[in-house]
């Protein structure tokens, strides 16, 4: 990592390309989104002409469409993708490269999804939840009865790379997001080793009000200001 | 000859259901008028989401959506789409005065916490005790998980909204659901296009059939022995 920018100070990063360009084959990367809205659209590019491979992707759903994460799909880079949801008629990449044996697949509910990232970036390495016993989410899982009710045990799901999309960062990396775009986007910063943030706006430290800041500046490494704020690869 | 008999008096049956059935948004409005009024609810995709335009503002009911916005108001005009407020059905949305919008940590620990009251949900199958079937079926390469597991398990009961028959007449409300599970023992009330059915704990009780049809017929096409609910009402939209 270049000098100036392991500084607390100042965490902007020069562009989408630079700011992922360490990441490593075989990287597990927890990918921000919901349905199209903040998805971290202009570092997914920069991954399409990235060479890492092998990796693990860990998002809501398998993409839609052509562009964004079903371009890692077709190029072969994705080992395995850890989703709520897999075979939505729009994820068509996925399911083609799916059907010829080329990815693994392993879906799991989206508050167990949510709650097993949540537990990586608080420090806790599993905990129950009581959702899904009786149902395929609790195949292979141990499972406990509290108060007559039975719950599963789930592990902590951390990252090695959070891929997140906020509306606003600071030089410091404090975030905001905006509407529904928040979804995944702050839990995941919590919880990868590094945490590279695409934004729309950046201001100076004080330009967001501590008290209205999203995701403190703690858990963001990097921020990088989107090339193409119009970019929507799920329409 | 017997058979004959049997298939035209099959025939004639399926059409008496069909004629008798529901629309999708007459069940909506049904299913609407179930709602009590300060509920928090959660809508899933389909005839569920249409129910929320049948529940009248000043009811009070709160509508959240899973992927973080607790307050969804109606879909906007045409052109004042905002690009970063959605349901979880992907579609625009509005936020009413006094929403609120949070991350899906947050959002999952409402649902699970048991801070939502309602999950409305569509179902592929439901059994007589209250088993809900609604992400897949059988086979490779089929739906998926989304937020349904968690809603099923954790909001205070399931409103499931099905067509009563598979489009090939088979049975949907059954001893035991052949597909893959969404939760075990949470359908509260289900509501189809023939009937309404309540979920007590001596089994399924038929509240209500579309008008013209009778008790009869409903348990005709479904596994379940039902009680009947005296007086048994009509369902009307």
């Amino acid at each position: 990592m270049p000098e100036e920018h392991a500084s607390r100070q100042d965490k902007i990063w020069s562009g989408s390309a630079a700011a992922i360009a360490d990441i490593p084959d075989g990287a597990t990367i927890l990918l921000g989104g919901f349905g199209g809205v903040g998805v971290p659209e202009n570092i997914l590019v920069a991954m399409a002409d990235h060479p890492a491979k092998e990796l693990t992707v860990v998002t809501n759903h398998a993409g839609f469409g052509e562009r964004g994460l079903a371009v890692l799909f077709r190029q072969g880079k994705v080992r395995k993708l850890i989703c709520t949801y897999a075979f939505h008629r729009s994820a068509f990449v996925f399911r083609e490269v799916y059907m010829e044996g080329k990815i693994e697949l392993e879906q799991i509910p989206q508050g167990t999804m949510a709650e097993r990232i949540r537990a990586a970036g608080a420090g806790i390495p599993a905990f129950y939840t009581p959702t899904g016993p009786g149902t395929q989410a609790a195949e292979g899982k141990e499972s406990r009865t509290f108060e007559g009710r039975e719950a599963l045990l789930e592990y902590a799901l951390p990252g090695d790379v959070a891929i997140i999309k906020a509306h606003t960062a600071d030089r410091l990396g404090n975030l905001t997001y905006r509407g529904t775009a928040a979804n995944f986007n702050p839990v995941m910063a919590t919880a990868g080793k590094l945490t590279i943030a695409e934004v729309e706006v950046i201001v100076e430290p004080g330009g967001i009000a501590p008290e209205s800041v999203h995701t403190p500046s703690i858990y963001v490494d990097r921020v990088v200001l989107g090339e193409d704020l119009e970019l929507r690869s799920e329409t | 000859m017997l058979i004959a008999l049997f298939w035209e008096k099959t025939l004639n049956s399926d059409l008496k259901l069909k004629e008798a059935a529901l629309a999708p948004a007459d069940i909506a409005r049904r299913v609407a008028r179930e709602i009590p009024a300060g509920a928090v609810v959660n809508l899933g995709i389909g005839i569920p989401t249409l129910a929320a335009n049948y529940v009248e503002a000043e009811r009070g009911v709160m509508f959240m959506a899973e992927n973080g916005i607790l307050g969804a108001g109606p879909l906007p005009e045409p052109g004042e789409e905002d690009k970063d407020l959605i349901n979880a059905s992907r579609e625009p949305v509005t936020a009413i005065p006094g929403a609120s919008i949070f991350g899906h940590a947050d959002a999952f620990a409402m649902i699970r916490g048991g801070h939502v009251d309602i999950a409305v949900l569509g179902a592929l199958q439901v059994s007589a005790r209250g088993d809900l079937a609604n992400w897949t079926v059988p086979g490779a390469g089929k739906g998926g998980i989304g937020g349904a597991m968690d809603l099923a398990a954790g909001a205070g009961g399931v409103y499931a909204i099905m067509t009563h028959l598979m489009k090939d007449g088979g049975l949907k409300l059954l001893e035991e659901c052949s597909y893959p599970l969404t939760a075990s023992r949470v359908v509260k009330k289900l509501f189809t296009d023939i009937a309404f059915i309540e979920f007590a704990a001596e089994g399924p009780l038929l509240r209500e059939v579309a008008a013209g049809l009778t008790a009869e017929d409903v348990q005709r096409v479904s596994e379940p022995r039902l009680l009947i609910a005296k007086p048994l009402g009509t369902m009307t939209p």
